[in-house]
């Protein structure tokens, strides 16, 4: 916009203050003040804001509206998880707006809604200004009754008022148009943040004990390792707030001096990087990445990734694990290559069709009957196996563990297949601890 | 407002502007602005006929007035009735029940509205009634009684129509229409809706009677018409208290309607459909424009707004994703352009993305895989990509099938207005093959 006084004109303080809670939303407030326009006018009856994740679209429109102390109600799809509770929410929220109306609704129906929400119009007191509605996360409306979101469109036409409903979600608006249309509301995108802007923004809450260049210089770093993978603010925040000690502290110890950015990167870019495999992932919780800082030295357990190494199985079921793993992976016509001790001549024909190669792991493991899983472990098992009802309830075990699941209809008694659903990781990192050497024995990697 | 009612009828330019703003965005924003339709006198004095027959001489009728959405029914009807109603012998004759196939969603919902509208709560009271039929007859009968004039007639406005006929049994529609045979009480059903298709969704008894008068709203204007539309929504009325703001004002609009730019501009729209709403969504971002310091639309405020009306949205969530979503995202474009558009899984676009970084002799993109699946699993929330079926088959999360709902051109130019693309990955995007 080359005009950034938006219409109408309100208070210079107010335009202020907005502009200095809101940083880097300067063209997105002035954009909504000028489609809100004056209280007592109309606006557009629907406004569907879309942007990605932590753009602040829920932020920047809470707050304008609380600046300007526009009348509204604020309801989140997430909560309302009916549409008895989202029409009773949005409707108490308005009642307090209008002291005249008794708390009491029985709201239960959109028509039910419409009809107690007029009664409101018609005895506004609110000089007829401009009621806005916020809906956000809007995207789950559209699983709602099919009526909701063409309701909820054109509100404004259904209560005959002066009402602009606002949809928030981070999902394009072709996603939602009901087959038959609907009215179709102004669309508004909420721009990304640049890495610049995340920078503004993130410096924004920086530590107090210590100096704006020395935290520039922290987030700058963190941004240099995270920016590629996330520009979600929210998640960006939270992993600034919880490294920074981290990066302080060979600065509290005296080893480097604030100035030195390149041994403070030094310091802390590898810790960030595991970081991304851990606490991004949601691998450990956020209290258990602290407790690790403390501890600093690398507590076995507690290795992200890598954790799944842990995962402790009986003997017997971590063979049938392997062997379900390749009855899911290898073709069933390979088996006598790998587990018949004189499989002779087999060697000579050519399975190794270029095209087919690595094909399996990149299409999923595949069913399997149980006596194949039975023939393969018993292949690969040395020493002598247990009783066959011993195995049987361990591979009920794997199923109930979810390492292996159950394909087809659980009637079908007489021959069940299986499936392995353990990653390659995974299996490779079970069949270590048994010595067991799985590479070999998959045809993909031949 | 009492400033205006000054002797002095010329306004300070930020009450012009403001009031300029009222006007306009009554006309373009409030779904029941009362202006003079525009180009359907045939379809309003049809429709008047019809209602005015049931009114004064008591004939039951039904109607549709079938029209793609934003065509102006609501509007038709609306301008119709005030026209009815405004007559003299006619208030106070007249009833009038307004349903929407989006409010009420059963027929017990649609009764009760009935019940609401006619004010006869009361009489029916605990009252239980057999059927459907009879409770619907019990209305129109208590209506008579109740009244000395018993030739009252009632209207019903059923908008939505075709949701209507997705009620059980079609009950409401079937006695409507039943009663608007039989000469009971008179009735008039007047349904609005946009299939044009709707005679196929009535069960044979119902269909059977329906008078089958429709009203059609397809009247596809010429591009001469379209900017005499796009005129009369922005011309300032003959009343405006500032006459010589409204003279320059309209002055202005009439000058800007013969603009070469602007002419450019409506061409694109008039292209893309006629209706009045969508010609309205770009109006209301014209008249967002609109300030003190900006008091005349310009040839530039007609394109910015056109601009933001076209936006691609996919291609602005494009812009927002990080490098090594976008990386995907080109991955699986490889992907189907070597299988032609066959469904994938991550496993395969894991792989189309490790060939590109293995080729990389650097590790700038050489990530963790549970990273890679959660900037996937982004796009997957994005619904950029759609899975094949349903979440209740179970399968790993890895060999899920998915489809990826962008097409070609889109990835690329989201690629050219990619800030700081690395020339690497703008490469591999481009390279033939994967
Ligand atoms: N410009 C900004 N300045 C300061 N803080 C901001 C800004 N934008 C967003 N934030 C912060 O980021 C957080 C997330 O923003 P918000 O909830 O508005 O995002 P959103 O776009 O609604 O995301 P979602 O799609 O997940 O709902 C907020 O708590 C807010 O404090
Ligand atoms: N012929 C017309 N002249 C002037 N304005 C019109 C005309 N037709 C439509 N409009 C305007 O276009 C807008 C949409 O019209 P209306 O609500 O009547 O459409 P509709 O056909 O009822 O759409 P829907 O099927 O979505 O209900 C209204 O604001 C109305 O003022
Ligand atoms: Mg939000
Ligand atoms: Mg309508």
């Amino acid at each position: 916009m080359p005009d950034q006084t938006p219409f109408p004109t309100y208070m210079k303080d107010v335009l202020l203050r907005l502009k200095k809670q809101l940083p880097c939303r300067d063209n997105e407030v002035s954009m909504l003040l000028s489609l809100f326009g004056e209280p007592q006018h109309y606006s557009y009856p629907s406004i569907l804001i879309y942007g990605h994740r932590a753009t602040g679209k829920t932020f920047v429109t809470q707050t304008v509206l609380q600046e300007l102390k526009l009348p509204h109600a604020f309801v989140s799809m997430v909560e309302c998880f009916t549409p008895r509770l989202l029409f009773q929410q949005i409707l108490s929220q308005l009642s307090s707006l209008y002291p005249s109306l008794d708390e009491e609704f029985h709201c239960e129906t959109l028509n039910d809604f419409i009809r107690i929400f007029r009664q409101l119009s018609t005895s506004n007191v609110l000089d007829q200004q401009t009621v806005y509605i916020v809906i956000d996360q809007a995207e789950v409306l559209r699983d709602m009754d099919a009526n909701l979101l063409p309701g909820f469109l054109r509100l404004q036409e259904l209560v005959g008022g002066n009402i602009t409903v606002i949809f928030l979600t981070e999902i394009v608006w072709e996603k939602f148009r009901p087959n038959t249309g609907c009215l179709e509301p102004i669309l508004f995108y909420f721009p990304d943040y640049t890495k610049a802007e995340l920078q503004q923004i993130l410096c924004k809450d920086r530590h107090p004990e210590f100096s704006d260049d020395l935290y520039a210089t922290y987030i700058n770093i963190l941004l240099g390792v995270f920016y590629a993978v996330c520009r979600d603010l929210c998640e960006l925040r939270h992993l600034a707030a919880l490294n920074f000690s981290k990066f302080c502290e060979p600065l509290l110890k005296g080893e480097v001096r604030e100035s030195d950015t390149h041994k403070l990167w030094r310091s802390i870019e590898p810790h960030l990087r595991k970081a991304m495999q851990t606490v991004y992932l949601r691998e450990v919780s956020s209290l258990q990445w602290e407790m690790m800082q403390d501890t600093k030295e690398e507590t076995g357990y507690l290795k992200g990734l890598s954790a799944y190494t842990h995962v402790d199985l009986p003997y017997y079921s971590k063979f049938l694990l392997i062997a379900a793993y390749l009855a899911s992976f290898n073709p069933a016509r390979t088996d006598k290559r790998f587990f018949l001790k004189h499989h002779g001549k087999m060697k000579k024909v050519t399975f190794l069709k270029k095209h087919e190669k690595t094909s399996n792991h990149l299409l999923g493991p595949k069913p399997f009957p149980l006596d194949r899983l039975l023939a393969i472990f018993y292949s690969i098992v040395d020493s002598r196996v247990a009783s066959t009802a011993n195995i049987f309830s361990q591979i009920s075990s794997l199923v109930t563990l979810q390492l292996l699941t159950l394909v087809g209809h659980s009637d079908q008694l007489d021959s069940p297949k299986y499936k392995c659903t353990v990653s390659m990781d995974f299996i490779c990192a079970i069949a270590r601890t048994v010595n067991f050497d799985i590479v070999r024995y998959l045809y993909d990697f031949l | 407002m009492s400033k205006r009612k000054s002797k002095d009828d010329s306004l300070s330019i930020g009450e012009c502007i403001s009031l300029v703003q009222k006007i306009l965005r009554e006309r373009i924003c409030c779904q029941k602005s009362n202006g003079k339709p525009f180009g359907v006198e045939m379809q309003q004095k049809h429709l008047l006929e019809l209602l005015k027959r049931t009114v004064v001489h008591g004939e039951s009728n039904s109607v549709l007035i079938i029209g793609p959405r934003g065509f102006g029914k609501t509007m038709l009807l609306n301008s119709v009735l005030t026209e009815l109603l405004g007559m003299k012998h006619i208030k106070g004759n007249v009833l009038i029940v307004q349903l929407n196939g989006l409010l009420q969603t059963d027929d017990r919902i649609a009764l009760k509205e009935i019940t609401r509208q006619l004010n006869l709560e009361n009489v029916i009271g605990e009252r239980v009634f057999g059927s459907f039929a009879e409770n619907l007859a019990f209305l129109l009968e208590a209506l008579k009684k109740g009244d000395r004039n018993s030739s009252r007639s009632v209207l019903f406005i059923l908008d939505e129509f075709d949701l209507f006929a997705h009620h059980k049994n079609q009950t409401l529609l079937y006695n409507l229409f039943d009663i608007s045979q039989s000469a009971q009480t008179p009735i008039a059903v007047v349904g609005l809706t946009c299939r044009l298709d709707v005679l196929e969704l009535l069960e044979k008894r119902v269909k059977s009677r329906f008078s089958h008068r429709q009203i059609h709203l397809l009247t596809s204007c010429d591009f001469k018409q379209y900017v005499i539309m796009f005129q009369q929504q922005l011309l300032l009325p003959e009343d405006f208290p500032d006459k010589s703001f409204a003279e320059e004002w309209n002055q202005n609009i009439r000058f800007l309607s013969r603009d070469a730019s602007v002419e450019e501009i409506l061409k694109k729209h008039f292209f893309l459909s006629k209706d009045f709403r969508s010609l309205h969504l770009l109006l209301m971002r014209v008249l967002c424009r609109v300030t003190v310091s900006n008091k005349t639309i310009k040839p530039a405020d007609l394109i910015e707004a056109s601009h933001l009306c076209t936006m691609d949205s996919k291609a602005n969530i494009l812009h927002g994703l990080s490098v090594l979503e976008l990386c995907l995202i080109i991955a699986m474009k490889h992907l189907n352009d070597v299988y032609d558009g066959e469904p994938f899984n991550f496993q395969m676009v894991y792989n189309e993305f490790q060939k590109f970084v293995q080729r990389k002799a650097h590790s700038v993109y050489n990530y963790e895989k549970p990273v890679v699946i959660k900037a996937f699993e982004h796009l997957h929330q994005l619904e950029l990509v759609k899975p094949m079926d349903g979440p209740s088959v179970r399968i790993q999360k890895e060999y899920q099938l998915v489809k990826l709902l962008l097409d070609n051109s889109q990835i690329m130019e989201a690629l050219q207005r990619y800030p700081q693309c690395p020339t690497d990955v703008k490469q591999w995007a481009a390279s033939a093959f994967a």
